[in-house]
């Protein structure tokens, strides 16, 4: 019964999407309230159908109906309930139902919130509607969730083992939420360009859903980094595979709009570069969506599967020409009116910003596409690997911490000297400061010392930035904790941002102290014997074999002193698979502020005479989560609403 | 009119991106082909005994397979099957090896899709280590004198195996 419950859905689902966005359209072109009103009622119908498949497919999988071709994929009798839960979205068809659900519930939203408006919310929910059909079909087409097997197998294969972590219920929920939430100011970018109102409407409009998807893209990141760092069991959280290039190219050029709109909220300049970025954002979204399905580019975890890739390529090319073709029929009308008036001024800062930002996207997306570039033109195969990507991103990246922190305080439209010197004297000081006693105590990597030297400059002109609100407030009376709440909620725009720089600063922390300072060594030990690393003493004393619902495991034991305090036990391990080739390493490690402990079972004698230990001393990685942490913060202040101002 | 010039950009990389569907970018030629097929002998699940040896001067085509890999190893079962019906009587011995699956899950499939041919499973995972097989399913094209001609990573299809048998079966032994 469940394949043809869902797989109805599914088809109802594509008819009343069309269906919707062709009356919201008619409803936004004829004005009548009527159509519109309908094509509401049918983004309704759809978040039910869509939420009815997804419990459907939930159902399925609780219940192991292996006639399901999709359960007997993700899962085993084995599997254990979270992991038949997080398995609804573990592969392919699941996570494109996942996707469509997100848009169908931002779309619901949309509604809510802009129902009874007449002038761009139309055409943006039209747009909206006919994205979700999109999405809708290809789980009618190649990507079916609801897929009958025949024959009905006693058993299925199970979830790929490197997706049983706790970090797969985070992970793609956080990053589809980002990548479906560019979906609504593109919606009302389009709009924007239809109705020919290319004014600021559509940036008030969608400013906090941007942040909104901003906030999840950059979760979503994050967590992936902390999947990969805990369970790839190779001590890193990023490997610039065309997977997270995928997610982190939106990211780029999403980051560089939030910047750019400020400038036309503020001085009527870039409207044309605005809807432009909105526009390479959302496509920049599908084409990750492409990407990792299609199978056009090897990676380690892309879900390569048939024809979905010509259908998401269609999908591109449709979204990208109309957009674009959209943008150079109005193109009159985006021609920018104010003038960027002195090259010293806010303006000029964050136009750089944006440089920067989408000279990084550009280069990130030539290297992912580069193999298959190479491979048409020159018929050689190639791959790009990390080397690249650090060497043209680094200094764009160095560039982009210091206008972090020169940014938000210069002047607009032309800086003078008092002000360059009232806001920048101490902060550059504090980082020439900070550039020199990294020398003196012998910090070797100029690259460490430049970005750390960065990184304080830019800390200290939001310091200098925090105490002079909060003097000025403390002068009409307020307490201390008074001033600086008042000061953080009255310009929580202003005040959320130098929170998410802060978070972002942390991040840089966390990736230069990782990439500067970490050791690692392997050995193989026999019981008894000792491997020291960094002041960290690590015996080997002995190997256990446990046997787990889906897979067996290997698990090491290792007792590890550092000087002082009690010595610790530690069990990395290693698990297999029935279905699969190689073991999958179970990492164990210690974190800490100043550094992590992490350890790596490698090869084994049987009989647990012998067993080889990878071990790393991963320096500063946390703060790449506290970051996070504190990017969320921010991320909370930037969206609380700001009415009480106006 | 150069203001068209902006949607017209993204013709070339989607054209680039088109391209991509002609390469696979997992496809790693097998450094067996052409080379001696590497001796087994296997105990099957019906209980006779399978060996390269003995079937040499036939065509063998060596299939690896998991009563868990949807739907390529369901989709070309059937294939297999019927291919083994039409050349059987014309020199060709068709061999399944179930690689990493349960014995009574692997009986289940060969009975649920009437496979009539040689199936024995490969309990040490010796063969498909000596075949070099990196998943399911994978089939060797092994020629009368016993030298590898093809490997086939994925599914077999009625085309595919007619082409390869009729041109291994026309040359001489």
């Amino acid at each position: 019964m469940i394949p043809e419950l869902g797989y109805g859905a599914l088809v109802v689902g594509v008819v009343l999407a069309v269906y919707g966005a062709l009356a919201a359209a008619a409803g936004a072109h004829t004005g009548r309230p009527a159509l519109i009103e309908s094509a509401q009622h049918a983004a309704l119908a759809v978040f039910t159908l869509v939420t009815a498949c997804f419990l459907l497919l939930a159902g399925a999988l609780l219940t192991f109906d292996f006639s399901v071709r999709y359960v007997a994929q993700q899962t085993t009798l084995g599997t254990p309930f979270y992991y038949r839960v997080t398995a609804v979205w573990g592969a392919l068809e699941g996570s494109i139902l996942l996707w469509a659900w997100m848009l169908a519930l931002y779309t619901l939203i949309v509604v809510v919130r802009h129902r009874g408006e007449r002038d761009l919310y139309p055409w943006a929910l039209s747009v909206m509607l006919g994205i979700i059909a999109f999405f809708l079909l290809v789980m009618t087409i190649p990507a079916p969730p609801f897929q009958r097997l025949l024959p009905v197998p006693a058993d299925g294969r199970g979830l790929n083992p490197l997706l049983e972590d706790t970090g797969m219920i985070t992970h793609p929920v956080a990053l589809y939420l980002g990548f479906t939430g560019f979906t609504v100011p593109f919606a009302f970018a389009m709009a924007a360009l239809m109705t020919g109102r290319v004014g600021d409407a559509w940036i008030t409009t969608t400013r906090r859903w941007t942040i909104v998807a901003w906030y999840f893209l950059s979760l979503g990141l994050l967590i992936g980094g902390w999947w990969s760092y805990h369970v790839l069991g190779w001590g890193g959280y990023w490997a610039w595979d065309p997977v997270e290039n995928a997610a982190f190219m939106p990211w780029l050029t999403g980051t560089a709009f939030l910047h750019s709109v400020m400038i036309q909220e503020r001085r009527r300049m870039l409207k044309l570069w605005n809807i432009s970025l909105v526009i390479l954002t959302f496509g920049l979204t599908i084409f990750g969506t492409f990407l990792t399905r299609s199978g056009v580019i090897a990676s380690v975890h892309a879900f390569s599967q048939g024809s979905i890739g010509a259908f998401f390529l269609t999908f591109l090319g449709l979204v990208l020409l109309s957009a674009f073709g959209l943008l150079a029929w109005r193109w009159d009308l985006l021609r920018a009116q104010g003038e960027l008036d002195g090259i010293l001024s806010r303006e000029s800062a964050f136009l750089l910003n944006n440089v920067f930002l989408v000279a990084a996207a550009f280069t990130v997306f030539f290297g992912t596409v580069f193999p298959l570039l190479s491979e048409a033109v020159r018929g050689v195969k190639v791959s790009v690997g990390a080397p690249f990507f650090n060497q043209v991103n680094v200094p764009l990246f160095l560039s982009l911490i210091f206008l972090m922190g020169v940014g938000p305080l210069i002047a607009w439209r032309r800086a003078s000297i008092d002000n360059l010197k009232r806001n920048f004297l101490g902060p550059v000081a504090i980082g020439v400061a900070t550039a020199a006693v990294l020398h003196l105590v012998g910090v070797r990597s100029a690259l460490a010392v430049l970005t750390l030297a960065l990184a304080l400059f830019t800390t200290a002109t939001i310091a200098l930035d925090v105490l002079r609100g909060t003097r000025a407030r403390l002068r009409t009376g307020a307490g201390v904790v008074g001033a600086v709440t008042s000061l953080l909620l009255r310009h929580n725009r202003r005040y959320g941002g130098f929170g998410i720089h802060l978070g972002i600063l942390l991040v840089a922390l966390g990736v230069t102290g990782s990439q500067a300072w970490s050791v690692q060594t392997e050995a193989t030990l026999k019981p008894g014997q000792v491997v020291e690393l960094a002041g960290y003493r690590v015996r080997f004393d002995g190997l256990s074999a446990v046997q787990e619902s889906t897979h067996a495991r290997v698990v090491g034991t290792f007792t590890v002193s550092n000087g002082g305090g009690a010595p610790i036990v530690m069990h990395p391990s290693k698990k297999f698979y029935p279905h699969e080739q190689a073991p999958i390493a179970g990492v164990d490690y210690r974190m800490g502020f100043r550094e992590d402990l992490y350890l790596v079972l490698g090869d084994f004698a049987r009989d647990g005479s012998e067993a080889t230990v990878k071990a790393l001393v991963n320096r500063l990685v946390s703060w790449i989560w506290i970051g996070g942490l504190v990017l969320t913060l921010g991320a909370l202040l930037a969206i609380v609403p700001d009415d009480k101002r106006a | 009119m150069w203001r068209w010039l902006i949607p017209l950009s993204v013709v070339p990389v989607l054209a680039l991106l088109a391209y991509g569907f002609r390469v696979n970018p997992h496809e790693i030629p097998s450094p067996l082909v052409g080379r001696p097929a590497a001796p087994f002998v296997v105990r099957a699940f019906d209980g006779t005994e399978v060996s390269l040896a003995g079937l040499r001067g036939r065509v063998v085509v060596l299939n690896f397979w998991a009563s868990w890999c949807y739907p390529a190893c369901y989709e070309e079962a059937p294939a297999l099957e019927r291919a083994w019906r039409t050349y059987r009587d014309r020199g060709v011995a068709v061999v399944g090896v179930a690689i990493q699956d349960k014995p009574e899950a692997s009986r289940k499939f060969i009975a649920d899709f009437s496979l009539s041919f040689s199936n024995a499973p490969d309990p040490d995972g010796k063969i498909s280590v000596d075949y070099g097989v990196y998943g399911v399913p994978e089939t060797f094209f092994i020629d009368r004198a016993g030298r590898i001609r093809l490997k086939q990573t994925g599914g077999v299809t009625d085309e595919l195996f007619r082409a390869e048998i009729e041109k291994l079966l026309g040359e001489p032994a």
